[in-house]
């Protein structure tokens, strides 16, 4: 890779024209992009530092923003270009649950990068019910059976059991609700006139800003939370809490992030919206490119405050390929992020779909939808077409690979195999109601939420 | 016909000039007390040769007293600072929150620089686009990088500034309608009482709301600069109307009498008569005006992650490095001084304009 970056830099000087010769013709090159403090914003980061926005002929400006609401809402009103989102967010607003608007995405940010973590009390109490390795060790990944028990502990004191996710269509949302149902536990329900999503729920589910999640454990509001890095590792470092699972023990390689743009955005500045994908993708290889080797400087730029701002060491564990559990239970993640192997930048149609299944088994979508429903809307959201177009463009320029992107995909990954994920149900995107149907806990078939409970 | 000694002539001389550097100290001695700088008055005097002992005393009340409870406040603070733990590692001491301070300067030299770069590399490529022949490509476009420390205290001095100029502009006249006329002020006074002990915070959600919905983003300001700014109006009015009312009823009533004698109309009536009587407290009203604004505006900006010194705190705090709680502090100390050093403003200015003392 590196080779090729330099023929092509000598290439470019023997002709005497840069890369930013073949600009493309901007409809918009000022532009706004918002993001939450997390290591999966890093593509942004890097696309900035490195100058590829640059060498697109974009001025960006990158702004941390409060919380995924306000994030949210500034690309839609148009405060905000862009930004690192969800994947949910996109898919949500489109469907209009919750505020209605129609965001798409050309390229999609990185795989895994999540984690459950728990108070060092609930640890405490998980940990008789944990299976223990010969070196006596806790044997991962660790499965929510071993905190059913401690849930209904506290059921019997009559103590709510409440847990942090950082978004109601987040990913840690499904995560942790994916994770607790295979552990038999009821994460509850989302229905039309009550969207706390804790009908009938034994663990009590609520949102709360992702840097805000250790602070909000230590106060002992909440006694765990599901939250991307560096927010697990916090806990660790700080000594307020212990990660029970990453989401790559719990579905290896699942979709994280995305970049949503407003779709009328990217039909009024479609060049625009191709250089900024462009950008990306030029940051998610450099990101991943021999072997991780450029994490180290990446951490570095992560750690300044304008970004993650949190301290070197907290960002590099998980950067570096490594994750903590307990204090010193220091284990090889060598895929905890992703940013471009495994053609992690192409915006899947089952990735979507993926969402919108869990959207449905929760009762986010409160009606039953047919196959197609879940194709029509995936094929809305997220657009592949741009992703390759740029991709296309790199390659030619001489700056990215060919055989880094599938080409011919329909926009559907090869299903997930059963081994893949915690609970041994595979997933096939070509199929969701049949897979809706196979998950234990949650709406199935025709089922409905119906005041306090489950119809149909 | 006796001669004079001509050393008794020194003397006087002498004695003369003694008395003329006094006259001079003790009218710097209005604006040392203006500045703060009380403590220079009888270190003046002492050097010009009045007597020490009773300087020396001046001196230590007006300037030992001060430094001494700082320095005591400084080593209680450094030994207290390190026994209290938090998650993000023992509350800094001075010297930690003095390493910050440092620290962001480096930081802002450093984004100076990237910022040159940037426009060198803007020149090249512009340089390169009108030497290939495509001058209609060529762009000038301002540097995007984050607001630097510095920058951040400028936002917010700029927008306490706006907001406190758009209440006076809105208080001082309605204020003066309500200090002329019982009526006004029986029909103000009880939207003041009612709208006076609301919590800027309050009123943020509705002013960002409205100020999205009307104002055009590509005007003068930014929606952010706008919605923070009209918030430290919202709370800063307040203050200014209810002394401006009370400075304008108080008027002495000879001077109403005169007034109506001289049948002045109603403009010369506020500018010759109304206006230098009720100055003063108009001022009182101002100072606080601008001090409450100041307090409001760190608030606003933290809770609606406007561009400031308050969104520089709440990003430390999200940062959650080991390094953001002295950043905090860091912004903790600014705020009181930039707080302190508005009020020492809005003192001079008053002192300026109003004669109080002498009248």
């Amino acid at each position: 890779m590196t080779r090729l970056f330099t023929f092509a830099g000598a290439m470019a000087a023997l002709l005497g024209t840069a890369a930013h010769a073949e600009l493309l013709d901007l409809e918009k090159d000022e532009l706004k992009f918002g993001f939450i403090k997390l290591t999966d914003m890093a593509p942004l980061a890097i696309a900035y530092e490195n100058g590829y926005f640059e060498d697109e002929g974009l001025f960006v400006t990158l702004e941390a923003q409060a919380n995924w609401k306000v994030l949210l809402d500034g690309v839609i009103d148009g405060q905000l270009d862009g930004a690192h989102m969800l994947a949910g967010q996109p898919l949500a607003a489109t469907i209009g649950y919750g505020t209605e608007a129609h965001i798409i995405t050309p390229f999609s940010m990185d795989l895994n990068g999540n984690g459950i973590t728990v108070s060092n009390e609930i640890w405490e109490e998980m940990k008789p019910h944990v299976p223990l390795m010969d070196d006596g060790r806790p044997q991962h990944p660790i499965s929510a059976e071993a905190l059913a028990p401690v849930v209904e502990d506290y059921k019997d004191q009559g103590l709510p059991f409440n847990m942090g996710m950082v978004f109601p269509v987040s990913t840690h949302n499904y995560e942790i609700r994916y994770w607790l149902a295979a552990g038999g536990l009821e994460p509850g329900y989302y229905s039309p006139e009550n969207i706390t999503g804790q009908i009938g729920a034994d663990v009590l589910l609520s949102v709360t800003p992702p840097p805000q999640m250790p602070a909000t454990m230590e106060a002992g509001t909440i006694y765990g939370y599901a939250v991307g890095e560096p927010w697990n590792q916090q806990a660790v470092f700080k000594g307020i809490g212990v990660p029970v699972i990453t989401d790559y023990d719990m579905w290896k390689n699942n979709p994280e992030k995305v970049f949503g743009l407003n779709a009328e955005f990217a039909e009024e500045n479609p060049n625009t919206t191709l250089a900024i994908t462009k950008a990306l993708i030029r940051a998610a290889i450099w990101l991943d490119e021999n072997d991780n080797a450029n994490r180290e400087a990446a951490v570095e730029i992560l750690s300044r405050s304008e970004y993650v701002g949190a301290d070197y060491e907290v960002i590099a564990n998980s950067m570096t390929g490594f994750f903590e559990f307990e204090k010193g239970d220091r284990r090889p993640a060598p895929d905890f992020n992703v940013f471009f192997r495994y053609n992690a930048t192409y915006p899947f149609y089952s990735d979507a779909i993926w969402y919108l299944t869990q959207m449905r088994r929760w009762g986010q979508i409160a009606e039953a939808k047919s196959d197609q429903w879940y194709f029509d809307t995936a094929a809305e959201v997220y657009k592949p077409a741009i992703y390759l177009e740029a991709a296309r463009m790199l390659v030619d320029e001489g700056l990215a690979n060919e055989a880094d992107f599938p080409w011919d995909s329909d926009g559907f990954k090869a299903p997930t195999p059963a081994a893949d994920i915690i609970d041994g149900i595979a997933y096939d995107g070509k199929a969701p109601n049949a897979y809706i149907d196979s998950l234990p806990i949650g709406l199935k078939g025709e089922q409905t939420v119906v005041g306090n409970a489950v119809e149909g | 016909m006796t001669a004079i000694d001509p050393s008794d002539l020194d003397a006087a001389a002498r004695e003369e000039r003694k008395q003329r550097t006094f006259t001079r100290i003790n009218a710097a001695d209005k604006w040392f007390q203006v500045l703060g700088l009380a403590w220079l008055t009888p270190v003046l005097k002492a050097a010009a040769g009045d007597n020490p002992k009773a300087q020396t005393k001046e001196i230590w009340r007006l300037l030992g007293v001060p430094l001494l409870a700082i320095g005591l406040f400084l080593v209680a603070w450094a030994s207290l600072a390190p026994t209290v733990q938090t998650s993000l590692g023992a509350i800094p001491g001075p010297a930690q929150v003095w390493e910050q301070v440092g620290n962001l300067h480096e930081d802002a030299q450093r984004e100076k620089e990237k910022e040159a770069a940037f426009y060198v590399r803007q020149d090249e490529r512009n340089a390169k686009l009108i030497a290939e022949g495509n001058s209609d490509r060529v762009k000038q476009r301002v540097y995007t990088g984050k607001p630097t420390y510095y920058d951040q205290i400028w936002t917010s001095i700029l927008t306490v500034f706006f907001g406190f100029l758009i209440a006076s502009a809105v208080a001082i006249p309605l204020g003066i309608a309500a200090g002329l006329s019982p009526t006004v002020n029986a029909a103000i006074n009880p939207l003041i009482q009612i709208f006076k002990p609301v919590s800027p915070l309050a009123w943020l959600p509705i002013v960002t709301m409205v100020v999205s919905a009307t104002y055009a983003a590509d005007g003068w300001f930014a929606k952010s600069f706008l919605t923070s700014a009209i918030t430290v109006t919202l709370c800063s009015l307040w203050p200014t109307l209810i002394n401006t009312a009370l400075g304008v009823a108080s008027i002495d009533k000879d001077l109403v009498s005169v007034s109506k004698v001289l049948k002045m109309n109603t403009w010369t009536k506020i500018t010759k008569l109304v206006l230098p009587s009720a100055l003063p407290l108009i001022f009182t009203g101002l100072r606080l005006s601008l001090g409450v604004g100041w307090m409001v505006l760190i608030a606003a900006e933290m809770l609606a992650q406007n561009p400031g010194l308050g969104k520089f705190v709440w990003d430390e705090f999200q940062n959650g490095s080991s390094q953001s709680l002295a950043k905090i502090m860091v912004a903790v100390f600014t705020i009181g001084i930039i707080g302190f050093l508005l009020d020492r403003l809005m003192y001079a200015i008053q002192s300026m304009f109003t004669f109080t003392n002498n009248r």
